[in-house]
C-alpha cells in the first residue's frame, strides 16, 4: 500500500516536474492580452462565436479577426471590457435574442396520432409533425433541451416561451428546432430579412408591399402594448402616420376573417397606434446599430428615400438626404391633398426619422446643385435615387397649351406649397383620369370653392385605378362622374383661354394586355363641356432631364417608361454604386410600394458598403403567395362587425381642408384587434375557442 | 513472430478502430473532412508511437518490480497526458510549423481510448521493447488508415440522396459497420 503511494506520487512528482521545467524551457512568448480577453470572456466553450473554445476565440480577437464583441455569452459587457482590453470602439454588440413565432393552438387538423414520439426531430422526420400545420410548432421542446441558459420554458398552451431577460442569444434552439419556428436574430438581421417561402407568413404579411408583421402588432393593440405594436411596424414602416391614413391596404383584400365575414381593418389600427404615438407628445426611442461612419446620399427625400435612409441609419450608416422641394416629404406632401394626410402629422414623421441621426439638405436639386459625380467625389460610397414621378403624361390632344389647362401633379403641388393651402381655381372644372391622383384633384378643387367638377374617365368605374374608398368619398362630396369618355380636343374661348373641352363617348370593347376593357370610341359622339379650367390626371412618370449633366449618363439604364431599370430583388442599377426604388422605379404605385423598395435598396447599399456581394434570397416571396395559404373557407367564424371609418360629415369638410378620415376610438381599437385571426401565429380560432 | 507479420497484423487485421472498436469518438468525429482526417492520422501516429515507448518503459522499469500492475491504467492516463503536455511544449517553441499542423488534435487524444487499449495491449501481450514499439506504429497507422478511408466515404455520402431518417450520424455509424465487416475479411491471415 505504501509502495504503491510513493511510487505513484514520485511517477506524478517527476511528471509535474518535467512539465515545469519544460514549461520554462519551452516558453514561447504570448501576447499577454490573449489571456486578459479570455479573462472577460464567459468561459462557458459554448462555441456559439464559431470558434473552438474561449480561448481560439481569444486568440482571434487580438489577431484582429474577430471584433471585441464576439463572445454572445458574455454580452455586452464583455464586449466593452474586451473592447477596453484591445483599445478599440466595442462596435455593434446588437444583443441577439430567440423568439419563437408561433404562439401555440389546436386549429390545425392532425394528420395522424402517433403516441410514440417524444422530440421534434423525429417528429418533423415522419411526414413533418402531425400536424397539417408545415409552418407551425411541433411542440415537444427540442428547443427547451437544447438551451443551456434555462431562457426557454413550456408555456402554459404547451408550446415553448422564451425567456427575453435570461436569453444570450446563443442559437442552440435555432439548431434544435428542425422547422425554422425558433429564430436567433440581431436587430440589424432582422431589419435585413424579406419575406420567404417557409417562413411562417399570413396572407395580410404575404401581401404587404412593405412586409409588416401585422398579426404581431395587432396582437400587441389587442394587449394594449402599443409602443411595441409601433416597433413592429417600425421594423418594416418607417412612415406609419402616412400609410395608417393613406394606404390603400392590399392586405386587407386577403384577411382570412374576410372570407367569411369583414375582413379586419388592419390600416386603421396602424394609424391608431400611430396616432397614439404622435398624441402622447413622446416619441418611441428608435434603437440604431452603432455607427459605420459610412456615408451614402439619399437623392429625393419621398417615401422611398425616407424609409431607405431610415432603414440605412438603423444600420449603422450615414446618410444625407438631398431634397429639391423645401420640405420633405415628396409625393405624399406634394400630391396628397391636406384633407387626406396634414402637414403637421408629417412633418412630426419626417423630423422623427431626421432625429435618428440622418443629415438632410432641403432645396437642392439633382442636376443642378449636385450630380451623382460631385457627390461620390464628396466622400459618399453610394446612391440611392428616390426621385419619384413627377412628369404628367400629357393628353396628346390639340389644345392642351391654352391657359386654364393644368396637369395633375403640377396642380396639387402648386395646392400643397401655399401656406394657406388655397390657390385661384375656376368654377367649371373638368379633371381627366381616373386614377387617386384625380380624385385628389377633384376633391381638392371642391375644397377651394368651384361649384362644379366632372371627372372624365375613358372607361367605368369598376375599371378605375383609384381606391374604392377615394371613389366613394368623391361621389358623397358631389362629384360629377363622366365615365367612358375620351377627350378629343380642348376648346378655348378665342383668347387662348380654355372654355371647354370636347370628348368622344366610349363603350368597352375587348380586354386588351391589362385585362381591363378595352374602350372603343361611339361614331359621332361628341360632346362639349362647358369650363374654365382642365386638369389632365392620367399618370405620371419619372423627371429625368435632372440626369443630362451625368458623365456616366450612358451607363445608367432606362425602361421605355422612362423609369430607372433595377433588378426587382435588389433594387441595383446599372451602375454598381447606384440604387433605386419608389416610382422612380416602377411608375407611380403605392407609397407602401416605395417604403418596401427603401427597406430593399437599405439591404443592397448594407451588403455594398460591407463588402458582400449584392444579393437577396432565390427564395423571396415579393408579394407572390405561398402555396397552400390561401384559403376558399375558414370554418368556425362568428362574424363581428368591422369597425367602421369616422368620418368628418360631408357638408362640414368640402369648405375646408381639415382632415376628414379620423382615428378611431381606443376601445374600438381593442375591439377591432380582437377580430384578428392571428394566422400563422396562432393555431386556434379565437371565436371558436 | 517476424515484425512483418505484427505490423500487417496491427494494421489490418487486428484493426485498432474496425476491429477492435475503440477510438470510435475521434473515428465518428473527425472524419467529416479528409483535411481534418488528415491531420489526426498523423497526430495519432505521433502521439501513440511515443505513448506506446513511455508506457511501456514505466510497465516494466516502475511497476514490474514495485509489484504495482493492478496500478497500470492510472499510471499510464498519467503518463500519457503529462507526456502529450509535454510534447505540445516541445512543439510549439522547436517546431511550430509541425504544431500547427497537430495542435488542434494534440489534446483531443491525451487520453484517447484508442491510445490506451494500443499500450495496454503492448504489456498483455508481452511484447519486448521493438515489437511494443513496432505493433504501437501498426495500430496508430491502422487508425489512420481506417479514418482516412471512412473520410473519403462520407465526403462522398455528402453527394448521395440518403433517406432523411439515416442522415448524418446515422448513415455514418451504417457505413462504418459495412467498413468493419469488409476488415473482417482479414481474419485469419496472421
Amino acid at each position: 500500500m505504501i509502495t504503491a503511494v510513493v511510487v505513484m506520487l514520485s511517477i506524478g512528482g517527476l511528471c509535474g516536474i518535467i512539465l515545469s521545467v519544460a514549461s520554462k524551457v519551452f516558453y514561447v512568448y504570448e501576447d499577454p492580452r490573449i489571456a486578459e480577453v479570455e479573462y472577460f470572456m464567459s468561459g462557458a466553450n459554448c462555441g456559439g462565436c464559431g470558434y473552438a473554445g474561449c480561448s481560439a476565440a481569444a486568440v482571434a480577437v487580438v489577431e484582429g479577426k474577430a471584433a471585441p464583441s464576439i463572445c454572445i455569452v458574455g454580452g455586452s459587457e464583455s464586449a466593452i471590457n474586451i473592447a477596453g482590453v484591445m483599445g478599440l470602439d466595442p462596435g455593434t454588440a446588437e444583443p441577439l435574442l430567440s423568439l419563437n413565432h408561433c404562439l401555440g393552438g389546436d386549429r390545425a387538423d392532425d394528420k395522424f396520432d402517433y403516441a410514440g414520439v417524444n422530440s421534434c426531430k423525429a417528429a418533423d422526420l415522419l411526414f413533418g409533425g402531425k400536424r397539417e400545420c408545415r409552418v407551425g410548432c411541433i411542440g415537444y421542446g427540442d428547443c427547451i433541451r437544447s438551451c443551456k441558459f434555462d431562457a426557454i420554458d413550456m408555456g402554459p398552451d404547451g408550446f415553448p416561451v422564451v425567456n427575453e431577460i435570461t436569453c444570450v442569444g446563443c442559437g442552440a434552439c435555432e439548431q434544435a428546432c428542425p422547422k425554422n419556428i425558433i429564430t436567433v436574430r440581431t436587430m440589424s438581421q432582422r431589419l435585413l430579412h424579406f419575406n420567404e417561402e417557409d417562413d411562417a407568413l399570413a396572407p395580410c404579411q404575404q401581401t404587404c408591399p412593405a412586409e409588416i408583421d401585422i398579426p404581431r402588432y395587432i396582437d400587441h393593440i389587442r394587449k394594449g402594448e402599443y409602443e411595441a405594436a409601433v416597433h413592429t411596424i417600425k421594423e418594416r414602416n418607417p412612415l406609419l402616420l402616412t400609410c395608417g391614413r393613406v394606404c390603400p391596404h392590399p392586405c386587407e383584400d386577403y384577411c382570412r376573417r374576410g372570407i367569411e365575414d369583414e375582413p379586419v381593418s388592419i390600416n386603421q389600427l396602424k394609424r391608431f397606434v400611430a396616432d397614439h404615438e404622435m398624441n402622447s407628445g413622446r416619441r418611441y426611442p428608435v434603437p440604431c446599430a452603432a455607427d459605420t461612419g459610412r456615408k451614402v446620399a439619399i437623392i429625393g427625400g419621398g417615401p422611398a428615400g425616407l424609409s431607405c435612409a431610415y432603414f440605412l441609419r438603423r444600420l449603422g450608416h450615414s446618410p444625407t438626404i438631398f431634397e429639391a422641394m423645401p420640405r420633405l416629404g415628396g409625393i405624399t406632401r406634394y400630391g396628397i391633398p391636406e384633407y387626406r394626410l396634414p402637414d403637421d402629422v408629417l412633418d412630426w414623421e419626417c423630423q422623427g426619422i431626421l432625429d435618428l441621426g440622418i443629415e438632410c439638405h432641403l432645396n437642392t436639386q439633382l442636376g443642378e446643385d449636385f450630380t451623382f459625380d460631385s457627390l461620390m467625389k464628396e466622400g459618399y460610397e453610394a446612391i440611392f435615387a428616390g426621385i419619384g414621378a413627377w412628369k404628367d403624361y400629357t393628353l396628346n390632344i390639340p389644345g392642351e397649351e391654352f391657359d386654364g389647362v393644368w396637369q395633375g401633379i403640377n396642380f396639387l403641388s402648386q395646392v400643397a406649397g401655399s401656406p394657406e393651402k388655397r390657390i385661384p381655381v375656376g368654377n367649371k372644372v373638368a379633371v381627366v383620369g381616373g386614377g387617386n391622383s384625380a380624385i385628389d384633384c377633384v376633391r381638392t378643387l371642391k375644397r377651394l370653392g368651384c361649384e362644379e367638377v366632372y371627372i372624365l374617365y375613358r372607361r367605368t368605374r369598376n375599371e378605375m385605378p383609384a381606391n374604392e374608398v377615394e371613389i366613394v368619398a368623391a361621389e358623397h362630396e358631389g362629384i360629377k362622374f363622366q365615365f367612358l369618355a375620351a377627350p378629343v380636343r380642348v376648346v378655348d374661348d378665342g383668347n387662348g383661354k380654355v372654355a371647354g373641352i370636347e370628348y368622344l363617348q366610349m363603350e368597352l370593347g375587348e380586354p386588351d394586355a391589362s385585362g381591363r376593357r378595352r374602350p372603343v370610341p361611339i361614331e359621332g359622339s361628341e360632346t362639349i363641356i362647358e369650363l374654365d379650367m382642365l386638369i389632365s390626371a392620367i399618370s405620371q412618370q419619372p423627371d429625368l432631364s435632372c440626369l443630362e449633366r451625368e458623365p456616366e449618363k450612358d451607363k445608367i439604364a432606362i425602361t421605355r417608361w422612362s423609369t430607372f431599370d433595377n433588378d426587382e430583388e435588389t433594387v441595383h442599377c446599372s451602375l454598381p454604386w447606384l440604387f433605386t426604388a419608389g416610382d422612380a422605379a416602377t411608375g407611380p404605385s403605392l407609397v407602401v410600394d416605395a417604403i418596401g423598395g427603401g427597406r430593399r435598396a437599405a439591404r443592397s447599399i448594407h451588403q455594398f458598403l460591407t463588402g458582400e456581394e449584392i444579393q437577396g434570397s432565390p427564395k423571396s416571396l415579393r408579394k407572390k403567395h405561398i402555396d397552400g395559404t390561401i384559403f376558399k373557407t375558414v370554418p368556425g367564424i362568428v362574424p363581428k362587425r368591422r369597425t367602421p371609418m369616422p368620418e368628418l360629415e360631408v357638408a362640414e369638410r368640402i369648405t375646408s381642408m381639415v382632415e376628414v378620415d379620423q382615428v378611431i376610438a381606443e376601445t374600438d381599437a381593442r375591439y377591432e384587434s380582437g377580430r384578428c385571426l392571428q394566422c400563422c401565429r396562432l393555431c386556434y380560432n379565437p371565436d371558436a375557442g | 513472430m517476424g515484425y512483418i507479420e505484427l505490423i500487417i497484423g496491427c494494421i489490418f487485421v487486428n484493426n485498432i478502430v474496425l476491429a477492435q472498436f475503440l477510438g470510435q469518438c475521434p473515428f465518428m468525429g473527425t472524419s467529416k473532412k479528409m483535411e481534418t482526417a488528415v491531420g489526426m492520422s498523423m497526430a495519432v501516429i505521433f502521439v501513440l508511437v511515443m505513448a506506446g515507448v513511455i508506457t511501456w518503459l514505466t510497465y516494466h522499469f516502475v511497476l514490474v518490480p514495485f509489484s504495482l500492475v493492478y496500478l497500470r491504467t492510472i499510471a499510464f492516463i498519467l503518463v500519457i497526458a503529462s507526456l502529450v503536455q509535454f510534447v505540445e511544449m516541445f512543439l510549439k517553441k522547436s517546431i511550430p510549423g509541425l504544431y500547427a499542423g497537430l495542435g488542434i488534435f494534440l489534446p483531443l487524444i491525451t487520453t484517447n481510448c484508442a491510445v490506451m487499449g494500443a499500450c495496454i495491449f503492448n504489456v498483455d501481450k508481452e511484447y519486448n521493447f521493438l515489437q511494443a514499439l513496432v505493433s504501437s506504429f501498426g495500430y496508430a497507422v491502422g487508425f489512420g488508415l481506417a479514418l482516412i478511408l471512412f473520410a473519403g466515404v462520407r465526403e462522398r455520402i455528402l453527394l448521395a440522396r440518403v433517406p432523411k431518417p439515416l442522415q448524418d450520424t446515422s448513415i455514418a455509424l451504417v457505413t462504418a459497420g459495412v467498413l468493419s465487416l469488409t476488415f473482417f475479411a482479414f481474419r485469419g491471415m496472421v
